[in-house]
């Protein structure tokens, strides 16, 4: 399968701090891949980076075999990269839906769908960003990166801080748009148990270095990698066998 | 993608029914340019003020364009603002051609000048733009000041005699002339600039202008955007500053001096930003207030401005409207937020889980 994504030797970090160095990824189309790892280990820089907001230091990026190491933000997301971001982010003076149409892009995911996939936010497209709750905030920082209709989706610790009951939902939505759309995408979570039955593979990140890399598949059978640099067991879950 | 395809997909589907719905006209808008068309047959001695009302309110409308949509602070608007009154104001003199040419050589140098300051004001925060652009207007008096062989320096732009609009509308002494054509100007402007602010590329400045970093970073070509806004706004400022000048027949340093980019802040703190008609509505309160304390109480009359404007600050002028407008939704009979932006200070905040 074709590579979407390929990061060689990157190093970056933010102004004279060095957070990741020699990360060395690829990511086939319509695949998913779980970032794994403790706070601190550079997961979210690994993110912010290919998104293009820290300092590079090395190394090179490409989507879809195109150099887009010197690109900045916006251009990279022209190219293809939808980022929902770990704060969410949400542009608090626009409704909902202006936070959509303000980014939309052409292509199959229109605001439409993106209200399909999240009928809340429908309810809600007249209420201001800052009038919304946290899951709704993250269904529209999904909805939003969506609209922009990317190869690659980028996703910053999605279940953070909901509620259970929303979790659930986001989750069924994001394998909704990994599994049956087929959009490739990359899950930082701390929670591996969360994430795992969604990606097809994970690498774990220790000190801004890929420590561990396998199938999503092989690290629920055998957890022993998680608990050895996460100190995490990653249970079994009934969601997973059925994706399986 | 091609332009004509773009543009399919723009008028397509929410987009297109999210832009309709935004730039929909609503009864008190279309109440005021009604009474603002209507004061030219009930209030006729009152032209002159009101002429200057509509050519500080376009002004207003201009800087309401960068600091309410797009966050950007600027203390030297009137850079642009006496740029196109002096380049209407020589047009006149030297080529008397009709006035509407002149409009268009004001925002084009206006725009120009934007332009090439635009690329001043991407850089830093809000301190550093208030520097920056009160900056390029100190240089641009002082250029002024100095080309006393073409602006006519302190003495100001002698012998400007303006041409009849379209060779049939003559200029009055009463202002009447004045007044219909800078209030047609600034209504036609306005259009302009609401359609804008409700196109999704409004919608991007006021994203910019929540979060430039994360705008950025869903695709928003945060540069170029400002420099867009902002060399627009510098065109409409120079429309209005042109509009001084065609109208009062002279130019002087006055156009360009430090107190009228004070002045349409404080236009903006009255009628409040990123709506358009803040800088309106503030500058109809400003002149009127202006116009009768100076009456009341001419060596005051600056202290009583300043207290009005530490008053409104203190007690937070949006807190204030948004009660007066719940007051007035609460009586009104009809469904709730009919008429109101959709992103109005009462919009009920969202229950549920958090």
């Amino acid at each position: 399968m074709a590579d979407l994504l390929r990061l060689d030797r990157v190093a970056a970090g933010y102004g004279e701090a060095l957070v990741i160095s020699g990360i060395d990824l690829t990511l086939g189309e319509g695949r998913a891949l779980a970032v794994l790892g403790r706070n601190g280990t550079g997961k979210t820089t690994l993110l912010n980076t290919i998104v293009g907001v820290t300092r590079h230091r090395g190394g090179r990026i490409a989507l879809g075999g195109q150099d887009i190491t010197g690109l900045r933000p916006d251009r990279r997301a022209h190219a293809g990269i939808g980022w929902v971001p770990q704060e969410r982010n949400i542009f608090k003076s626009l409704t909902v839906e202006e936070n959509l149409t303000a980014v939309a892009r052409p292509g199959a995911w229109t605001v439409e769908r993106v209200y399909g996939l999240f009928p809340r936010l429908k309810e809600r497209c007249r209420n201001l960003g800052n009038q919304l709750s946290g899951g709704e905030q993250q269904m529209l920082a999904v909805g939003r990166a969506l609209v922009l209709n990317p190869r690659l989706l980028l996703l910053d610790e999605p279940t953070e801080g909901l509620a259970p009951i929303i979790i659930e939902e986001l989750l069924a939505a994001l394998k909704r748009i990994i599994r049956d759309e087929g959009m490739a995408a990359i899950v930082v979570e701390q929670h591996a148990q969360k994430i795992l039955g969604v990606t097809d593979d994970a690498v774990i990140l220790d000190r801004g270095a890929i420590v561990h890399a396998a199938p999503s598949r092989t690290l629920i059978d055998d957890p022993a990698p998680l608990e050895q640099h996460l100190g995490v067991t990653a249970r079994k879950s009934p969601g997973r066998a059925a994706a399986h | 993608m091609s332009h004509a395809s773009a543009d399919s997909f723009v008028q397509s589907g929410i987009v297109a029914r999210t832009l309709a719905r935004r730039g929909r006209w609503r009864a008190p808008e279309i109440l005021f340019w009604l009474a603002a068309l209507a004061s030219i047959w009930l209030l006729p001695d009152r032209h002159l003020i009101l002429n200057e009302i509509a050519i500080i309110g376009l002004f207003a409308v201009s800087l309401d364009l960068i600091l309410g949509y797009a966050g950007i602070v600027s203390l030297g608007h009137a850079a642009f603002f006496g740029l196109g009154a002096y380049t209407a104001g020589l047009i006149a003199k030297h080529f008397a051609l009709d006035p509407l040419i002149g409009l268009v050589g004001a925002a084009a140098t206006a725009a120009a000048l934007g332009w090439v300051t635009s690329f001043l004001v991407l850089r830093g925060a809000d301190l550093t733009r208030l520097m920056v652009t009160l900056g390029v207007a100190l240089i641009l008096a002082e250029v002024a000041n100095q080309a006393a062989w073409l602006t006519g320096g302190a003495d100001g732009l002698q012998g400007v005699i303006m041409p009849a609009i379209l060779g049939r509308f003559e200029f009055d002494i009463f202002g009447t002339t004045a007044y219909v054509y800078s209030l047609a100007v600034t209504f036609v402007l306005f259009v302009i600039a609401r359609r804008i602010v409700v196109s999704p590329f409004g919608l991007s400045l006021r994203a910019i202008r929540d979060n430039p970093l994360r705008a950025r970073a869903v695709g928003i070509p945060v540069n170029a955007r400002l420099i867009a806004v902002y060399t627009l706004a510098a065109a409409y400022a120079g429309v209005a500053g042109a509009l001084l000048a065609q109208t009062t027949q002279f130019v002087s340093l006055d156009v360009i001096a430090f107190h009228r980019s004070a002045d349409v802040l404080l236009v903006l703190v009255i009628g409040g930003t990123g709506y358009l008609y803040g800088g309106l509505v503030g500058a109809v309160v400003f002149k009127l207030l202006q116009d009768w304390l100076a009456s009341i109480t001419p060596q005051y009359w600056l202290f009583w401005i300043g207290l009005i404007l530490i008053v409104l600050v203190l007690a937070d002028r949006d807190r204030l409207t948004a009660r007066l407008t719940a007051a007035w939704r609460a009586r009104a009979p009809g469904p709730a937020g009919g008429a109101g932006p959709a992103n109005g200070p009462h919009a009920t905040p969202a229950s549920g889980e958090r």
